[in-house]
């Protein structure tokens, strides 16, 4: 183990050692802290100026429900679920059967098409920013939640299947062969064999997938503009414009937005991170 | 046909299988590069007819300030993204430990990844305010004057990447922190008999073994930088007077509010080649790797 465990050293080195720890965590926290202070403060408490003290009254209940009764804060929100379900369970679907035509068939041009979708997840939004907005308009699903639904779900498919084939490449031929002189047909394989068997690597992409597409702000710019399928970020970024000076309404509004995504980190750390190496590292 | 199948579905299946995938991948992103490129050739407004125009675009865009301005941003953008894998690896040595509670504070470290960059974008934006922000605060108690980060044509790009800085160097530290684990104990403990220890150890010994991880941090941290959008967007909207803007958020404003789709896409391409160089190495490090 690098460094050498803390456990090992003088007993004065090891106190220090757990006394940084909380003090380096909230100073790397600490613009997050402020924020969800200022979610609980009153609004006389903001206007006395008190930003980073703890808060005189504490408004918790109020400020969070007062959110969701004056902005569209419940529809913005559900856009998102709506928006980001689907695209999580596409991709991944069509991810997984890609990724075993490019992990387990010799076929032609398998690295050039694995090099297309790899390559494809790096490249700029703008590239596509203009051609696919036409092509949403012409699809008739501008500012519908089909036009983040449909591109979302073409775009992650990228990075999903450069997940799925490297996760399927890895798993043994053995039993894939068997089952083909079995006489198995390829359908049944991939249904039988190798979905079970990737079901690890399933939550991993979709809790990632599910984190890219719910943050994702530039698309909601483009494809969306109405407050009816807007998602939260792009509608938290119309309250911060309409409420600017109600800073305790637009931190609940940011702790709103951040809290599926951080919910699912915590509940599936193992996966998630797992996901995030690209699989170029054990996890 | 049913005999033709059965004798022919190994051959045919995987094809199948890629077609999905292939088909929205193929349509929503492959086809609209090409045309991007093309429209790039094009004066267009986004809704009339497309005139030809030639390289006039490009001719255009390298005499335009903002354009430099932008591009000279993202080069920022790049140099300064580069010091989130080293401060990540700081931060992983550091909470690379088995003391009670670790496992948390491990995550608690990574949250700024989780969320989203609307969100980092308004803490921050509010962290500067000079009125009530916390870096006036800060700055105040140690008797200087508030500085206005966001309205300083000279110290606004600087802000904006710091504010990006705070969830790449959390998603870097994870990397190194998985790296870690893996390191090879044989290894570490013969270079401790051998004498090594503290930072020639980690040069020598553990950053060597740590080769896969630094790789993939620093083509996210690239392509991270040159991608950057929605902290600008967020925080500033390209301003004071277009000094923050980068290449991303120039092709967004010019298409968006100014109708001009050929020159936005003129800007595009640009930055699309700039990527394609990280790109083409990303693949030719996995091809090789792949083909052992």
């Amino acid at each position: 183990m690098f460094p050498r465990p803390i456990e090992k050293a003088p007993a004065a080195r090891q106190i220090a050692y757990k006394a940084a720890l909380p003090i380096a965590l909230i100073a790397w926290l600490l613009p997050l802290i402020a924020v969800m202070l200022t979610s609980a403060r009153s609004i006389e408490d903001l206007n006395k100026g008190n930003y980073w003290g703890l808060p005189e009254k504490w408004m918790l209940i109020e400020n969070y429900s007062e959110i969701f009764r004056v902005t569209p804060m419940a529809t913005y929100m559900l856009n998102s679920i709506i928006i980001t379900l689907p695209t999580v369970v596409v991709s991944v679907a069509f991810a997984t059967m890609a990724g075993f035509a490019l992990a387990k068939y010799n076929i032609r041009f398998r690295i050039l098409l694995f090099a297309i979708f790899v390559g494809g997840n790096f490249i700029p939004f703008q590239i596509l920013m203009i051609p696919v907005r036409t092509l949403t308009i012409d699809l008739g699903f501008y500012d519908t939640p089909w036009a983040l639904i449909v591109f979302h779900t073409a775009f992650q498919t990228g990075f999903c299947t450069l997940f799925m084939r490297n996760f399927i490449a890895a798993l043994p031929n053995e039993l894939i062969e068997a089952a083909r002189v079995e006489g198995v047909s390829e359908w049944k394989i991939f249904r039988h064999i190798i979905v079970p068997l990737v079901r690890p690597a399933l939550a991993a992409l979709a809790v990632l997938i599910f984190t890219f597409v719910w943050n994702d702000y530039f698309w909601s710019l483009v494809l969306v503009q109405s407050d009816e399928v807007r998602p939260i970020t792009a509608g938290l970024n119309a309250l911060k414009g309409q409420w600017l000076a109600s800073w305790q309404l637009i931190s609940a509004g940011s702790i709103i937005a951040a809290l599926p995504p951080v919910a699912l980190f915590f509940l599936m750390q193992r996966h998630f991170i797992a996901g995030l190496t690209l699989g170029a590292t054990k996890g | 046909m049913s005999q033709y199948w059965r004798k022919n579905q190994v051959k045919i299946a995987p094809w199948l299988f890629l077609a999905p995938a292939f088909f929205v991948f193929a349509l929503y992103v492959l086809n609209p590069i090409a045309q991007s490129v093309w429209i790039s050739f094009h004066e267009w407004d986004g809704l009339g007819e497309k005139t030809f125009i030639g390289l006039a675009n490009y001719e255009e865009l390298f005499d335009d300030d903002q354009f430099w301005i932008s591009l000279t941003n993202n080069v920022y953008w790049l140099v300064l993204y580069m010091l989130a894998p080293p401060i990540g690896l700081g931060i992983a040595l550091f909470l690379n430990q088995n003391v009670p509670g670790i496992r948390l504070v491990k995550s608690l470290f990574f949250f700024p990844f989780v969320i989203s960059q609307v969100v980092v974008g308004l803490i921050f934006a509010w962290f500067y305010d000079p009125h009530n922000g916390l870096m006036t605060v800060i700055l105040g108690s140690v008797g200087m004057d508030p500085i206005a980060v966001l309205s300083d044509e000279d110290l606004v790009t600087y802000g904006i990447i710091a504010a990006g800085l705070w969830p790449q160097i959390a998603y870097c530290m994870i990397l190194y922190l998985t790296g870690l684990n893996s390191l090879s104990p044989d290894q570490i403990e013969a270079a401790r008999l051998d004498g090594a220890k503290g930072l020639r150890m980690l040069w020598h010994v553990v950053l060597p073994q740590l080769m896969p991880a630094t790789f993939i941090a620093i083509v996210v941290t690239v392509i991270g930088a040159l991608r950057s959008f929605d902290l600008v967007a967020i925080m500033t909207d390209g301003g004071p007077y277009g000094s923050s803007s980068v290449l991303a958020y120039f092709m967004y404003e010019q298409s968006m509010f100014n109708y001009r789709m050929g020159y936005g896409a003129a800007i595009a391409t640009v930055l699309f080649l700039i990527m394609d160089v990280y790109i083409a190495f990303f693949l030719w490090r996995m091809i090789r790797a792949e083909r052992g």
